[in-house]
Parts: structure tokens; C-alpha cells; sequence
């Protein structure tokens, strides 16, 4: 009966796990003093501990930024960013993982020291830093390229290395900017498969910045809609995938709907972001 | 302003050439050498199997030794000098946006200035011995290394740098791990060059304020008209300057062949 009752209070009030609050983020414009570019918010988010979070939005509405204002990256001009309850302001919090955009692999590196690199630092002994790197060289399907260098590898390759090297410190958020942004379509479809099974596996929160309305319904369970620039949540879209799902439900009827609700509510805002006095939806 | 290239990447020539490109070039060179000798006549320009032979006699006179070492030590240190100072200038200026803009022109505008019109002031400053020679050297060694130094600091691709904030790196950590293996390469031709240069400053300090070293015999010898001897010594100067440009070519390839 209890266990009932917890399970259900579970459901229904999930732990926040990551919070924004009224967060502004204003940058002062390099070579112009006094001008000010409003980038971001007010932007009011919660994400829940464990949850896909994917966040698409017109291009230059401060997707990126939103993302390193939560890697403390970057600190926010007004409100507050908190990370398991804790607030993180312009200071790197631990437990958090970032894969970038671009290629992010030491060039100087082997792949296996590649993916050592973050573990170096942490107190780890030897085997079990072996182990966590031979279980993400499996799981990224690179055990055959332990000894190779990024310059040998396929771009795809390189953003496994990046996403396997964030992986063994076992963060417990994942922060993903547009990661498959420089790939082509087959291999995003793979690394999005990719991407939910590692999610499934660490039990990760996850939080997707991408432009792809394709790739926000397929990988995500809420998707944040953001207007043009000063970038506002405008919607979250809930996509109610099954925790077990892989790049197969693009067939699935409700993932055009998907797609199709997002692009209604995005239009408009990617002609502003164009410059075009975009009105009709 | 420096723009990070977009790949990130450098071109690089594949490690294995082989040796017998640089078998050929000396080949051709020491063909050159000898036509040379021919047209002009021995006794301004000796033939390279003449200046091999007198290389030889020179180094097994014992008169020789004394200057060499007292080249080498000032060489040395001016090297060690250039290498310390020109790092750490470069470093400091490429990760600080503000000094590396503002004295990145002023680097420049003291390397074109002939080094030679400041001599006086360093013989004022350090007297006629080693430590001229020695300021001498670093002064000719220790701006190319800090500009190439800089240029490389500042162009490491953002994304590494973010990646190593993210991983919370120290500054010490950022510096060991990322930013120095990444501006390694570039660095390498600076550190090239500034060898090239300490040595040529190192000579130069001795040719003109000095009783002693491989510049004062070089001076001496073309006071004397001694062309063996000016032959011999320009022969191994080229001789070490070649295999120390060619080992750090090699080390450079060694440890960056994946880059």
C-alpha cells in the first residue's frame, strides 16, 4: 500500500533536478559600449530528475546559451540557475557532462586517451578507470579504435569519442548542444539510438539543444519550444514516448504530429528570426 | 585579431619520408659546393673535400676546444633563456586577451629593429664577457619564440577550452593538458626559429665584443684573410644547425604525427 502510494507520489511530483528561475542573459556587444543584446529570457524551466529534455527554438534565439548558462559556463545577468538544488553561478558544478557541436576530441590523444582525459583527474584507481573505459568503447563501438587518433576517424566517430569521454565520468546531466549538428541524416538517426540507450542505461537526466524538429520528437519526452531572440519558453510540448523507444517511432503516426505541432508553433517565430515580419501560422 | 581555423587542423607532411631526400639534397648541395670551388678557384673558395679535411685538423688542434665550449656555454644558456622567457611571454599574452592585443604591435615593432644597433647599450649594461653575449643571443631568440607562442595560445579551438572548463580543469591543468599540447606544433616552428636566431645572435655577440668563442675565431680568420679557417667553422655551424633543426623537425613529427 505504501509502496503504492510512493510510486504514485513519484509520478506525480518528480524531482526537479535542474531549475531555472526568471533567468535573463544580456551580453554587452564586443566593440560597441552601451549596446546591449538581449539574448535570453525571462526563461522559467524545471527539469525533472531522469527526464529527455530537448529544446528547439529559431537560430540565434539563445538555445546555446541556455545550455552553457546550465554547464556554468556562462553566468546568467538576472535570476538563477540551480543544479540538484544547488545554485550554480558561473561555477562549474560537478556531475555534469557536456558534449559540444563541434569536435571536441584532443587531436593529440589516442581515442582510449581521449577518453581517459576527464578521468585522469578524479580519484579513480587504475582498473576501475580501465573498466568505465572499455564499457563506453563498447558502447560507443569503438573498441577496435582504442589506439587510433581522431584525425583517422570519421566525424561521426570523433563525436562518439567526445560523448564516450563524458560518459565514463558518469555524470548524472548530460548537456547535449546540437552534438549531431555536423553529421549526416543515417548516422544522427544511429547516434539518437545511441544516445537513448546511454540515457536509458546511466539513468541521466538529458537535456537536447538542437534546430531538428525530427530529432526533438524523436529522442526527447518534453520538448521546450523557444520564440525568437530574447529567447522565451513559449511551449513544452510533451511527446509521451515509452521509455524504451529507438529511432523506429519516426514511422509512428503521433510523431508527425509531433513535428507538425512543433513547426506550427515555431514558424512564425523562424521568420522573425529571419527578419520577416512573419505573421500568419 | 586571429581567427581559429575551422577544422582546427594543421597540414602536415607524413612522418616517413625517408632519408634519401635528404641524401640527395646534401649530394646536390656538396655538387654545388664543388662547381663553385672549380669556377671561382681554391683559393677563395676551397672545395668541400678541402674543408672536410681542415675541419678535421681544427678539431684536433687543442686550441680550437676552449672557444667552442665557451660558445656553447653562452649559446646554451641564451637558448635556455629565449625558450623559458619566450613561453612564458607567450603564454601570458595569448591567454590574456587584453596585454596579447595590446603588446603583440609592440613585439613585432622591437623584432624588426635590427638587434645589432642595441649592442652598445647591452656591452654598457653586461660589460665585455659572457653575460653580453649570452643577452645577446636571447634577445635575437626570445620574440620569435613569444610571438609563435602567442599565435598558437590563440588559436586553440574554443570548444577545447570549454571542454576542458566543463571537466574543471585548474589553470595549471588547463595549461599542461590542453592549451600546450594543442599550440605544441606551432610552437615547434618557433622554437625553430628562435634556435636558428640565438645561435646567429650568439656569433654576432661574439664577433664584435668578444676574445674568445667561434665568432671571435670566425672575425679573427676573416681579419687574417684564413679562408680554411672561415670555411671550416661556417661548415660547422651549418653542419649543427642543420641536424638541430632536423632533430626538432623530427620530434615535432614524432610526437604530432596524429595532429
Amino acid at each position: 500500500m505504501t509502496a503504492a502510494k510512493k510510486v504514485q507520489i513519484a509520478t506525480v511530483a518528480p524531482k526537479v533536478h535542474v531549475s531555472l528561475g526568471a533567468v535573463d542573459k544580456e551580453f554587452a556587444q564586443p566593440g560597441r559600449p552601451g549596446e546591449i543584446v538581449h539574448a535570453l529570457g525571462p526563461v522559467d524551466l524545471d527539469l525533472r530528475q531522469g527526464e529527455f529534455f530537448a529544446v528547439v527554438g529559431p537560430s540565434g534565439c539563445g538555445k546555446s546559451t541556455l545550455l552553457e548558462l546550465v554547464a556554468g559556463l556562462s553566468t546568467a545577468t538576472r535570476g538563477e540557475v540551480a543544479f540538484e538544488g544547488r545554485p550554480i553561478h558561473g561555477r562549474i558544478p560537478d556531475g555534469i557532462g557536456v558534449v559540444f557541436q563541434e569536435d571536441a576530441s584532443f587531436p593529440w590523444l589516442s581515442v582510449h586517451d581521449n577518453i581517459a582525459f576527464g578521468l585522469r583527474r578524479m580519484k579513480i584507481d587504475r582498473a576501475e578507470r580501465e573498466r568505465r573505459i572499455g564499457v563506453a568503447l563498447d558502447m560507443m563501438g569503438l573498441s577496435a579504435f582504442a589506439r587510433s587518433f581522431p584525425a583517422q576517424l570519421s566525424g561521426g566517430m570523433r563525436q562518439r569519442v567526445c560523448i564516450a569521454r563524458t560518459l565514463v565520468t558518469e555524470p548524472r546531466l548530460i548537456l547535449l548542444d546540437e552534438p549531431f549538428g555536423a553529421l549526416d541524416q543515417q548516422t544522427r538517426l544511429l547516434m539518437g539510438d545511441e544516445v537513448l540507450n546511454l540515457w536509458r542505461k546511466t539513468g541521466a537526466t538529458v537535456l537536447l539543444i538542437t534546430h531538428s524538429l525530427d530529432e526533438a520528437a524523436l529522442l526527447a519526452d518534453r520538448i521546450g519550444v523557444m520564440s525568437a531572440r530574447p529567447g522565451r519558453l513559449i511551449d513544452i510540448v510533451e511527446t509521451g514516448w515509452p521509455r524504451d523507444r529507438d529511432s523506429r517511432i519516426a514511422q509512428e503516426e503521433a510523431f508527425g504530429a509531433i513535428t507538425a505541432r512543433l513547426w506550427r508553433l515555431l514558424r512564425g517565430e523562424s521568420l522573425k528570426a529571419m527578419g520577416k515580419v512573419g505573421g500568419e501560422t | 585579431m586571429s581567427v581559429p581555423m575551422k577544422d582546427g587542423s594543421i597540414k602536415r607532411r607524413p612522418l616517413k619520408r625517408g632519408w634519401t631526400d635528404t641524401l640527395l639534397l646534401v649530394v646536390l648541395l656538396l655538387a654545388v659546393w664543388q662547381g663553385l670551388a672549380w669556377v671561382i678557384g681554391a683559393a677563395e673558395l676551397p672545395s668541400p673535400f678541402t674543408t672536410i679535411a681542415f675541419t678535421g685538423r681544427l678539431l684536433t688542434s687543442p686550441s680550437f676546444w676552449p672557444h667552442l665550449l665557451e660558445t656553447a656555454k653562452a649559446f646554451g644558456v641564451a637558448l635556455l633563456l629565449s625558450v623559458v622567457i619566450g613561453l612564458a611571454t607567450g603564454f601570458l599574452l595569448g591567454m590574456n586577451r587584453f596585454a596579447g592585443d595590446l603588446l603583440e604591435p609592440v613585439l613585432v615593432a622591437v623584432y624588426s629593429v635590427p638587434k645589432i644597433t642595441l649592442y652598445p647599450i647591452l656591452l654598457l649594461l653586461f660589460g665585455l664577457g659572457i653575460a653580453a653575449k649570452v643577452a645577446f643571443g636571447t634577445i635575437h631568440g626570445v620574440i620569435p619564440i613569444a610571438l609563435f607562442t602567442l599565435a598558437a595560445v590563440r588559436n586553440t579551438r574554443p570548444v577545447l577550452l570549454k571542454t576542458g572548463r566543463v571537466m574543471g580543469l585548474s589553470t595549471r591543468e588547463m595549461i599542461s593538458g590542453i592549451l600546450l599540447p594543442a599550440a605544441m606544433p606551432e610552437i615547434f616552428t618557433g622554437l625553430r626559429l628562435g634556435f636558428s636566431l640565438t645561435l646567429i645572435g650568439t656569433l654576432l655577440g661574439e664577433m664584435f665584443a668578444s676574445q674568445r668563442g667561434l665568432g671571435f675565431m670566425l672575425m679573427n680568420a676573416i681579419g687574417l684573410h684564413n679562408v680554411d679557417v672561415i670555411m671550416a667553422l661556417t661548415f660547422l655551424l651549418v653542419l649543427f644547425a642543420g641536424c638541430a633543426s632536423g632533430f626538432l623537425l623530427y620530434l615535432n613529427r614524432r610526437f604530432y604525427q596524429h595532429v
